[in-house]
This record gives C-alpha cells, structure tokens and sequence, in this order.
C-alpha cells in the first residue's frame, strides 16, 4: 500500500476528533496488521473507490468512545449505546471525507459508501480487498483507538508497502 | 430572520442532528426542527413555517441535493435560505450545489463560530 495514504487520514481523525471532541489524540507509529481480528470494542468500516480502492476502519477501545461522543454531544455517557454507535459511523464517515478533500489536492479523487458499525469483543473487520491493512495507533487520556486502512491499485491488483 | 426563527436540521445520523442542535443552540438559536432524510424534510417544509434549511448531503430516501433542488422549484419554499453540510468539499460537489442554488455549504467537522458564520452570511444575503 502507497504510504502516501497514511498522512491524511492520520491528520484527519486528529482534526475530527479536536474539532468535534475537543481531544487531541497522540500517533504513535503505523504498523502492518495481518489479521481480521479489531483492535478495539467498536468500529466502523467504510468502503472507497476512486482512482484507488479499499477501506477505511476506525476501531475504538470502549472507554475511548464513550468519553470522545460524550464529549461531542454534551452528555454524560455511561455505555455503548445506540447514540455511540450512530456517532462512531459519523466519525469515520468524517474522517474519511476530510483524508480524501486532502488526497484530492495530489489529484486523488475517491468517493465513500456509507459505513457499517460492528460492536463487541473480539469482532473482526473484513477489509474491502481482504488485507493486510496498515494500523495507525492512537492514545487519548480515556484509552487507544485504531486507524485500521487497506488501499490497492482500482484494478483489484493490492500493493503492499 | 431572526434568532426565534425556526431552523430545519436534516440529517440521517441522529448524532450528527444533535451536534447540530447544540451548535445552534450555543450560538443563540433555540427554535429547533429536525428531519432523517429529504423526504421527511419536506413533510416538515410543508407542515410548518422554517426560516432556514441546514441539511447534510449524504442521505438515503432522498439526498440533500435533491431536497435542495425540490425546496428550489416549490414555489412556496424556494426563497428558504439553504446551506448544505458535508463531510467532502469536493469540487464536482460544489459546483453541483452551487447549480442548484445552495446559499452556501459546510464541511464537517466544523465549530459553532464557523456555523454562526455562515448563518450570518446568508442571512445578510437575503436582506440585501
């Protein structure tokens, strides 16, 4: 996978998550990922096409998004409940839109499906072309998350870094 | 229009509608109506008076860029300022909006005071 694709969507959920959440999550350093298994309790998964195609993942651990959707709706959540999964959606669907405004400013044009959020311990992410993926760790005071992306030449030929 | 006037907020993540609510609020706007898609969007157009349309693009049933072109061709709401939310602001997007007579958009994420900014600037628009 071109390492081009890994900056913008790091910046991107930084810029999501301190716009909207008023947390500033901390990268640590992207590693390859070579199972389905998630990295965390909660995640969403997105499918993009364009002039490249794959998926985006965005994988939080639960006090994690409890505290970022709190924070972001103004409330005091307790657990994973409906609001928390409507927002883990909203927030990949963000981060997506706000890492692909950037790729198309090198000329990579990409489009996004709607996303799909899968709860529980040990649930897996089925990326669009099967893996490996790259991992993008994050740290927040409240618990990590994960950008989990997998991208590949349009031709259905996957390049890996 | 005014900070009493009642703003629509469409969007199919209920999440996002409740942001949305506490941005307005946080700037001053506390008359709040809400739809999940352009279609109940209308329904609210058509029941009761809405001073301003703040809807998202991406919708199932029915997207923001066709509830902005059928709020343009009604002849009852087609002065109804307009701005679109998106989570892209890609250029074929805009200029597609731009077309169909958006008053202007906004890219998520974004905070109150960018809200309250383009609210202001389209509500100066239409009093010229």
């Amino acid at each position: 996978m071109n390492v081009q694709f890994i900056n913008p969507f790091l910046e991107g959920t930084i810029t999501v998550l301190q716009t909207m959440a008023f947390i500033v999550p901390r990268a640590g350093k992207p590693y390859l990922k070579k199972e389905n298994r998630a990295k965390g309790d909660i995640s969403a998964i997105i499918g993009i096409t364009g002039s490249v195609v794959g998926s985006l993942a965005l994988s939080f651990s639960e006090t994690c998004i409890i505290k970022i959707v709190s924070n972001m709706l103004g409330e005091d959540i307790k657990t994973l409940n409906g609001d928390i999964k409507d927002a883990v959606g909203e927030i990949t669907n963000m981060v997506s839109g706000v890492a692909r405004q950037k790729l198309e400013q090198d000329g990579v044009v990409l489009k996004a499906a709607i996303p799909t959020v899968v709860t529980g311990k040990s649930h897996t992410i089925s990326h669009v072309l099967g893996g490996p993926s790259i991992i993008i760790p994050f740290e927040t005071d409240d618990g990590p998350f994960v950008v989990d992306i997998c991208f590949g030449e349009s031709n259905g030929q996957a390049h890996q870094s | 229009m005014d900070k009493s006037s009642k703003i629509l907020v469409v969007d199919d993540f209920a999440t996002m509608r409740k942001v949305i609510r506490n941005l307005l609020k946080q700037i001053g706007f506390e008359n709040i109506a809400e739809a999940e898609d352009g279609e109940m969007a209308l329904k609210e157009l058509k029941s009761q008076h809405i001073s301003f349309i703040i809807s998202d693009w991406n919708m199932p049933n029915m997207t923001g860029l066709d509830l902005l072109k059928a709020v343009r061709a009604d002849g009852d709401l087609c002065k109804t300022p307009f701005l679109m939310v998106t989570a892209e602001a890609l250029q074929d997007n805009v200029v597609q909006a731009v077309k169909a007579g958006v008053d202007n958009y906004i890219v998520k994420p974004f905070t109150a005071e960018v809200l309250n900014e383009k609210i202001t600037g389209i509500i100066a628009k239409y009093k010229k």
